[in-house]
């Protein structure tokens, strides 16, 4: 307790100074709140989406701002908690008074926060939140990424016709909407191509052990194993899967709760041969992303993965719609936000559509010596929803 | 049948853990008759310490003799640390009312809990492997070399706890202060020589399990010693609380149901079935399968 009030301490006396000289010049800068999970759980999420879009409006910011003015981007971290998270979007909206609003990756943090900006009329992008509930808010909320429906579609496409397996089992996080979310969509569509789920586990977000899950798959023989969960947890649950004996001629597959550079640290070389849906590829040669990619590296000392490449096409997009809109005034960016089309982004062309979410293509990935190997692209008219 | 047998030794070498860990509690308990709720903390300690102990080795090829050496390094820190919370705070408030002991057992547990969150940092950490890997397969039974270990050690040391408390005069002298604290002390035993050892010896357990945990399972984070501790002294009550053999029952009972439960129901209900356990035992058999009926003196 005692910290937590030093710490709340140290970030008035940042933030006041912010207030003291910033006074007069409000109308010279944009100001743009952001809160991320910088600490906690999944922090490596929340500071690879923080890095890219510091890396963004410093890059806008170079080539003359927007509307001839520059963005000022405010930080609040939320420590991975949704609770925090409403008091961050409540803090930067009252206290820092930003005109738009960038967060969260996790949805149950977005969706925590969502309310807020939609009662303020202040827009709101998520980076790379993937439940449908998330924009469904309100018409103030978007978000930049493939929703679950999508990504489950997605891995049961490939699984049943590139990889041509037909026995599935499933190993799901029971308290984890996104997670929930990916099995529901994967089981549709995997058995309406013809596919049959064998088994169905289930296991809590923070366990450690899961041989009796895998125990029962093992009994159960599927030829793939479908872990749709965070980078912790799939690297302990590979781990285990190998020593119970379950061949590593059966992958796991996931979606981008994957994607983290501590997943290889924890999985190792159970992972060799895994894959999982993800919202763009360091391979793909694309100019955009090769200049993002070598700039980021530059500038952080390591490869992006899809968070970061999200955070930056939200953070670009956002700019772009207050361009054309010619103004921040909250009402006239949602308009242009809703009206994005084919948006040249890092992880694909983005366009929004009436449910303020974007429709782009997936790629799968395949885990290779610590390495994601770019695998295929589905693209959105493949899966049906 | 396969399954069922995999699904045995998983939760054996589960059960080996809480067991390990219920130790220290029954000990505590047994000598002092208090709950120190402080043990699943310490246990964590253990894992943190075997964690940098084997980021120290990093480089040499895993082998049994490293992580021994680890092992022991965590258990010497831990024994440390037991002596520390020992001294520092519950020695100044042996003569107070149970009640106080068992809040201060609740303080340190917490000042741990977050002191540790503080000084390891909040993110989970990954522990490097230390043991060369090997596994067997029995009758289609998957075993590692590590829940061999995990096993193997657990029993070794449990039957090397017995030893010292039942054919050691140290052990003699602790039965003794459990038995009755004043007399043990009338009869020239040093009483508070003893009860540091026990908590020395019970830490010294808990770093064990968290070392052996660390290898079986890789990941440790500074709230890990809440629910493990937790399970562990619900392992204990299960046993019969201050008797050793009841301890290590109560846990491969935990370890080996809640496994069952996962495998055969749903992983929701694994923590409610150690709960579910702790409130049938104490409504059935207070004192526990293995403990004695205690008559309390006026």
């Amino acid at each position: 307790m005692r910290l937590r009030s030093l710490l709340w301490a140290a970030a008035v006396a940042m933030v006041l100074p912010a207030f003291g000289c910033g006074k007069g010049r409000t109308t010279d800068e944009i100001r743009v709140g952001e809160y991320s999970s910088l600490t906690g759980t999944t922090a490596t999420f929340g500071q690879s989406t923080h890095n890219a879009v510091t890396m963004a409006y410093d890059e806008v910011n170079a080539a003359g701002g927007v509307l001839g003015r520059k963005i000022k981007v405010f930080v609040e971290d939320d420590q991975s908690k949704p609770e925090e998270a409403a008091t961050a979007a409540t803090k930067l909206i009252n206290q820092n008074k930003v005109v738009a609003l960038l967060g969260e990756v996790a949805s149950s943090r977005s969706l925590a926060a969502a309310p807020i900006c939609q009662a303020n009329s202040i827009p709101m992008i998520s980076p790379s939140s993937t439940n449908p509930r998330v924009t469904q808010t309100g018409d103030y909320i978007f978000r930049v990424c493939f929703i679950d429906p999508f990504q489950g579609g997605v891995m049961a496409r490939f699984a049943s016709e590139t990889l041509k397996v037909k026995k599935v089992a499933i190993l799901v996080d029971v308290r984890n909407d996104y997670s929930i979310g990916l099995q529901t969509f994967f089981r549709e569509n995997f058995k309406r191509l013809g596919g049959t789920i064998v088994s169905e586990q289930s296991y809590s977000e923070g366990d450690s052990d899961f041989h009796a899950q895998l125990t029962q798959i093992k009994s159960a023989n599927p030829e793939a194993i479908y872990v749709p969960g965070y980078y912790t947890e799939v690297g302990t649950i590979a781990r285990q899967a190998r020593e119970l004996g379950i061949p590593s001629t059966v992958p796991l597959m996931g979606g981008d709760g994957w994607d983290s550079p501590r997943l290889w640290e924890i999985g190792g070389e159970a992972l060799n041969g895994c894959y999982f849906s993800n919202h763009y590829s360091t391979d793909n040669p694309a100019p955009v992303v090769q200049k993002f990619v070598k700039d980021y590296k530059e500038r952080y000392k390591q490869t992006p993965d899809a968070l970061a490449a999200l955070g930056y096409d939200a953070a670009k997009i956002l700019a772009d719609a207050m361009q054309r809109a010619g103004s921040t005034d909250g009402q006239k960016v949602r308009d242009a936000l809703s009206a994005t089309k084919e948006f040249q982004g890092v992880t694909g062309k983005i366009s929004i559509n009436s449910d303020r979410n974007a429709v782009k293509p997936a790629v799968i990935l395949k885990v290779e010596n610590g390495k994601f190997v770019y695998s295929a692209t589905i693209n959105p008219e493949d899966v049906k929803m | 049948m396969t399954t069922f047998l995999q699904q045995l030794v998983n939760g054996l070498s589960l059960g080996s853990i809480y067991a390990l860990i219920a130790l220290g509690y029954t000990m505590v308990y047994g000598v002092l008759r208090l709950i120190n709720f402080a043990h699943g903390d310490v246990y964590m300690v253990g894992a943190y310490a075997g964690y940098y102990l084997s980021r120290r080795m990093q480089g040499r090829e895993p082998s049994f003799a490293s992580a021994a050496l680890v092992m022991v390094g965590a258990m010497v820190a831990c024994a440390i640390l037991g002596l520390i919370i020992e001294r520092l705070a519950y020695r100044p408030v042996r003569r107070a009312s149970r009640l106080t002991l068992l809040i201060t057992a609740i303080g340190v547990s917490l000042f741990i809990e977050n002191g540790g969150q503080l000084v390891f940092g909040p993110d989970p950490k990954f522990f490097p492997s230390l043991a060369p890997h090997y596994e067997f397969v029995i009758g289609g039974v998957h075993l590692t070399s590590e829940q061999l270990t995990v096993i193997g050690v657990s029993f070794l040391l449990m039957v090397l706890l017995r030893f010292f408390i039942m054919k050691t005069r140290t052990g003699k002298a602790m039965r003794a202060v459990s038995f009755n604290l004043d007399a043990a002390k009338l009869m020239g035993i040093s009483t508070d020589g003893i009860i540091a050892v026990t908590f020395a010896l019970g830490s010294a357990l808990a770093a064990a399990a968290g070392v052996l945990i660390g290898m079986q399972i890789p990941k440790i984070d500074p709230l890990m010693g809440i629910l493990y501790g937790l399970k562990a002294f619900v392992a204990a009550v299960l046993g019969g609380i201050g008797n050793v053999p009841g301890a290590v029952l109560g846990g491969m009972l935990i370890g080996t149901s809640e496994v069952m439960v996962v495998g055969y129901l749903s992983s929701t209900y694994r923590d409610a079935i150690a709960f579910g356990i702790l409130i049938l035992v104490l409504l059935l058999r207070p004192q526990g399968i293995l403990g004695r009926v205690q008559k309390e003196k006026v």
